[in-house]
Order: C-alpha cells, then sequence, then structure tokens
C-alpha cells in the first residue's frame, strides 16, 4: 500500500491510504540515548574513549567484580544537568536504581539506571517548523558492553558464541525520552537534528550517529484522523542512521494501517529495522522484556544539586540553536523557519551573518550565500565587512549573482577584498545594448531552435531556454546575468509572434 | 504465610534470576519471602504521612568523585581469569532472545 502525505491544519501531517482512501495520522515519540563527553566512566576511572582495544579500558568497578563499589562523576551530573536545562527540564533530586537482566552485555547482571526519580522531567524541544515537543525525562544511566556474535549467521539468533568487550560498559549515558508529539518521518529526522545541535552547543555529547554516541528508538503508532486516544505503539529498534530513522517509521505506519484496515490489530512489541530489506521485523514481545525488577541501587547515596550549581549551568548556557535562529530571523526580516535561517545555524555561520548585516549587508542576500554558497571550510572566517561589500556590489548590479558566487568562493579563499578579485577576474558590469546584440547574434545563427523555442510548449521551450543561455554564458565567458538574459529572451519571443 | 506471595511469584522470579529450584525449595522459599513481605505489610500499616522515604540509609547526598582517569586493571590479567577468551575479548555462549 502506498501512503501519501498532506499537511493539515496545525502543520501536522495525514496519511491517506490508497486502499480506502481513509485518513491515518502517525505518532511518534523517540527514545535518544547519549554517551555523555567525559573523560572517565560513570562509576569509575576508566577512559570513556570510543574505538581503543578491547577490554583496555577496564577495572573491578566496570567490570562488576565483588567488592568493588561505584562512585558518581561530577562531569556526569554536570553535563546532564547542562542537558536538562537547554532541553527546559527541572531538575530533580534524583536516585539510581538497579535494572535486573541476564545478558552478557552486563557483567554486574544489572545496568545502573535511573527509574522513577530521573534527575531531568517534564521539558520540551522546539523545532525549526515551530513545533513544540514535550520531554518527559532526560535520565542518566550507564552504557552496556559490546558484543559481536560470532560463528552461525552472525547475527543474534543462530550464533555460536558471542565476544564481549567491556570498554563501554559503564559510559555515561542520557536517555532523552520525547512524548509523542512528532506526526511525520521529516519531523523525527527534524527533531534528532536539532537535538544534537543541542547536544553540541552544550558540550554534552558528540552526537555521533556513526559512531553510536547517540542512538535512537522510534514508538510509532498510527490513529484515524480525529482519535483522540493513542493506538498501540511499537518501538523500532536499530536504527542507525537519520535515514533509516525516516524510512523505518514510514513503514512501520504502513505496516500498522494496513493491519487496522483489515481489522487486525496491532500487537505492542519490539521491531527491529532490516536497513536492507526496507521493514521491521518483530522482537520479544514488550511484556516478557519489561519484568527488569528495578530497585533502589544499594551503593549509591542520592543525588540533589544545589539551587546554586543549576544556576550556575544556567547562567553559562550557550546560545541555543532555537534562540539563534530567532535572532538571525530578526535581523535578516525573513521567517524564522526560513530553511537559509536553519542551515546558517547549522553550519554555525549565524554570527557571520548578523555581522554581514550589521555591516550593511542585505539579510536575504547574505542567508542565500550561506545556504548555497557558504558550505566549504572556511567560510566562518570571512570579513563581515568585506562580505557586506559584496553583496552591495551584487545588489548594485555590479556583478551578475554568478559572478558574486565566484567572487565570494575567491575570497574564502584568499581573504581578498571583492572588488579586487571581481577586477582580477575581468568580471565587469555588461552594457545591456551590449548583451542585446550578443543575444540577437545567437538566435541568428540558430533559426530552427529558435522558431521552437517561440512556437514549442512549455516542455519543449524550458528546455530551449538552457540551450540559448548556455550559448550566452559560453559567449560572454559566464559574465552575463541569466536574469537580464531570460529577459531579453522573453522580449524577443513575444516581438515574433 | 503472606496472601501477596505465591509459589507461582517465587517460581517466576527464580526463573528471570537464572536460579533452578527444586519442588522443596520453592515450599520452602515462598514461606520465607512471604514472612519477610508480611514485615513490610507492619510497616504499612502504621501511620507515615509526612515521613520521607528513605532512600539511603546513610544521611549523604552528592558523593561525587572527579572525572579523571584511574589507572585500571590489566587487560591480560583479567582475561586469565574469564573461563573462555577470544580475539581479546571475554567469550560467552549463544545469547537467545535475551536482549534488553
Amino acid at each position: 500500500m502506498t501512503l501519501t502525505y498532506e499537511p493539515i491544519e496545525g502543520e501536522h501531517f495525514v496519511v491517506v491510504s490508497e486502499t480506502t482512501g481513509d485518513s491515518w495520522e502517525i505518532v511518534v515519540g523517540l527514545e535518544v540515548h547519549c554517551e555523555l563527553a567525559t573523560t572517565t566512566k560513570l562509576f569509575c576511572g576508566c577512559p570513556n574513549m570510543f574505538g581503543d582495544e578491547p577490554n583496555t579500558n577496564v577495572c573491578p568497578v566496570c567490570l562488576g567484580l565483588p567488592g568493588s563499589l561505584p562512585v558518581l562523576n561530577h562531569n556526569v551530573v554536570e553535563l546532564a544537568m547542562r542537558l536538562g536545562r537547554a532541553l527546559h527540564c527541572s531538575v530533580e533530586p534524583s536516585v539510581f536504581a538497579r535494572k535486573n537482566y541476564f545478558y552478557p552485555d552486563m557483567p554486574k547482571d544489572y545496568q545502573v539506571s535511573q527509574f522513577d526519580q530521573p534527575i531531568n522531567v517534564d521539558g520540551w524541544l522546539d523545532l525549526p517548523d515551530g513545533t513544540r515537543v514535550g520531554i518527559e525525562r532526560a535520565h542518566i544511566e550507564e552504557d552496556t558492553g559490546k558484543n559481536t556474535h560470532a560463528g552461525g549467521s552472525g547475527r543474534i539468533h543462530g550464533a555460536d558464541y558471542s565476544l564481549v568487550d567491556y570498554n563501554r560498559a559503564g559510559v555515561p549515558l542520557v536517555e532523552i525520552v520525547g512524548r509523542p508529539h512528532i506526526r511525520h518521518p521529516e519531523q523525527a529526522k527534524t527533531y534528532i537534528d536539532e537535538l544534537r545541535a543541542i547536544l553540541l552547543t552544550t558540550g554534552a555529547s558528540d552526537a555521533k550517529m556513526e559512531e553510536g554516541s547517540l542512538r535512537v528508538d522510534a514508538n510509532v503508532s498510527v490513529r484515524r484522523v480525529g482519535d483522540t486516544e493513542l493506538g498501540t505503539r511499537c518501538e523500532v529498534k536499530n536504527l542507525n542512521s537519520l535515514r533509516s530513522l525516516g524510512r523505518a517509521i514510514e513503514y512501520e505506519a504502513r505496516r500498522q494501517v494496513d493491519l487496522l484496515e483489515t481489522g487486525e490489530r496491532i500487537k505492542q512489541e519490539t521491531r527491529h529495522w532490516d536497513e536492507g530489506a526496507g521493514r521491521t521485523r518483530a522482537g520479544r514481545s514488550k511484556e516478557e522484556a519489561e519484568d527488569y525488577r528495578y530497585f533502589q541501587e544499594p551503593d549509591l547515596v542520592p543525588l540533589a544539586p544545589s539551587a546554586e550549581w543549576i544556576a550556575a549551568i544556567d547562567a553559562a548556557m550557550p546560545p541555543l540553536p532555537a534562540a539563534r535562529r530567532d535572532a538571525l530571523a530578526l535581523a535578516a526580516g525573513v521567517a524564522v523557519t526560513e530553511t537559509s535561517v536553519v542551515i546558517a545555524v547549522q553550519r554555525d555561520l549565524d554570527q557571520l551573518a548578523l555581522a554581514t548585516i550589521a555591516a550593511g549587508g542585505d539579510g536575504k542576500r547574505v542567508l542565500t550565500h550561506v545556504e548555497h554558497n557558504l558550505s566549504g571550510e572556511g567560510a566562518v572566517d570571512l570579513n563581515p565587512a568585506t562580505f557586506a561589500q559584496l553583496v552591495t556590489l551584487e545588489l548594485g548590479g555590479q556583478l551578475t549573482a554568478t559572478q558574486a558566487k565566484t567572487v565570494l568562493a575567491e575570497m574564502v579563499t584568499s581573504g581578498r577584498a571583492p572588488d579586487v578579485i571581481a577586477a582580477e577576474l575581468g568580471f565587469e558590469a555588461m552594457d545591456s545594448s551590449e548583451l542585446e546584440g550578443i543575444v540577437d547574434g545567437l538566435i541568428a545563427e540558430s533559426p530552427e531552435e529558435w522558431a521552437d523555442f517561440c512556437t514549442g510548449d512549455d516542455k519543449k521551450r524550458g528546455k530551449l531556454q538552457g540551450f540559448f543561455t548556455g550559448k550566452i554564458m559560453k559567449a560572454t565567458k559566464g559574465q552575463a546575468d541569466g536574469k537580464a538574459v531570460a529577459a531579453i529572451l522573453e522580449s524577443r519571443r513575444a516581438a515574433s509572434l | 504465610m503472606s496472601a501477596r506471595l505465591t509459589r507461582d511469584n517465587v517460581a517466576k522470579v527464580a526463573d528471570l534470576a537464572r536460579l533452578n529450584l527444586s519442588e522443596a525449595e520453592l515450599e520452602r522459599y515462598t514461606e520465607q519471602l512471604g514472612a519477610v513481605l508480611d514485615h513490610a505489610e507492619d510497616v504499612a500499616s502504621l501511620d507515615l504521612d509526612g515521613v520521607p522515604p528513605t532512600a539511603h540509609p546513610l544521611p549523604l547526598v552528592n558523593v561525587l568523585r572527579d572525572d579523571v582517569v584511574v589507572e585500571g586493571v590489566d587487560r591480560d590479567e583479567v582475561l586469565s581469569q574469564a573461563p573462555s577468551v577470544e580475539d581479546r575479548r571475554f567469550r560467552v555462549p549463544a545469547i537467545l532472545g535475551e536482549e534488553p
């Protein structure tokens, strides 16, 4: 079955089933685990380091040897609170709990986590599209060791045995539990982008999905448009990239709509995303899995950060992406949801853009360059005054958009002034009568193409417009202004009809 | 014996804890664990309004250490204690359907 997405009121999306024509709404809540960027592990002094030789960063505490005792890392609390406050959570007195299960990735046979009293509760995250996604909690827990399944098929089922590396066991994590406020696969990806930006800004994590320091599970359900109750959800795991996340949500929604439309029920379960096959597969049933027999960790005392500590974190909070977008959009005179604004902040070019606008550069033009022409290295070191000068030359008609792009690239490399570069490259504003002469000459050279251009359908005309524009650009060595060329072609065509 | 705890409860907990209990052991532990829960019932019957829950017997909070590397243990020594080792890692039996 194919699903088509349609925006409805309130920025939500519905999926329309092609089988029945019914409208459904996707409801997604994301759980994100991120490794904190500490020097050492959560409860011991072993290095928190990705990619080291197996079992070199281990000690009696993270190996679960008898008689060893955990001691909480100060920096874990600091980073967890920074993240929590950035997500507008309140920091609460919290306790640690043991989550008991038998699996060799934890040598203690339990994972220390926070259960009924987590450190950060009740926050939110604003997406660039204006959606506010609630954050239920963001709690501290320890990461597990890394299993490699050997023999058999190499997958969990059918493996003959497993090999375990405990370097990652005890690495500090924060699990961020989002509320089910996401309504579209793209929105889920945007949420992760935004969360990653916050993690990087606060220094809480390096947030690398490819190295597993940021991991995403998606709770997906569907309901008929208008329903207020949530449908039965499935938890989708093994999402190793943003692409997987989007595809898995879409697949899962389609699977659930299909089941419901044929009168079946959704079974609450954990499902694994298979990127190669492009589908999810059932794991174990949730009921069995959740019998973790949590109880308070007797080896750790409660955590109760002082009001002073929390206030110090708030005072030192760097500007967060949402606030940076607001500031840039205001200065540039554009909507905060503009793609160029989002990209400028993503690329850390918002300060440059603000300074360039302050130096007299046109806001929209500056943002266009940031979005399309400044993706490479070195852009952040551009001089705002000369960048503003370039934009002014362009708006004044002394440089075409194409020429401005070329000059800008040279400015990034050499740091020289735009007028100097333009003169060196021989970029001079082309006299309009000169350009018209060149265009008329080229039209005369290709009478058949010109006739087709004048009388052909839209598709044909579009193609031939490219043909003539290409010739003109070649003849003028790229100095012609694309807009002026289009205008001349159109006026000649109108005259010939 | 506590009305709260059945033999089946004990059997389930034993299963989760990977304990293989005999019939006699199941009976005995049901009775003993029931007595523990009965004691907890006694506490629950008291008027404890206004008494904060005890998170830890020691009146301490925020016991923290600095984020500084401390020498761990030697890998060869660690692995020499393991029943089975391969490729510098611990070798464990196949895992079936027990992923958390």
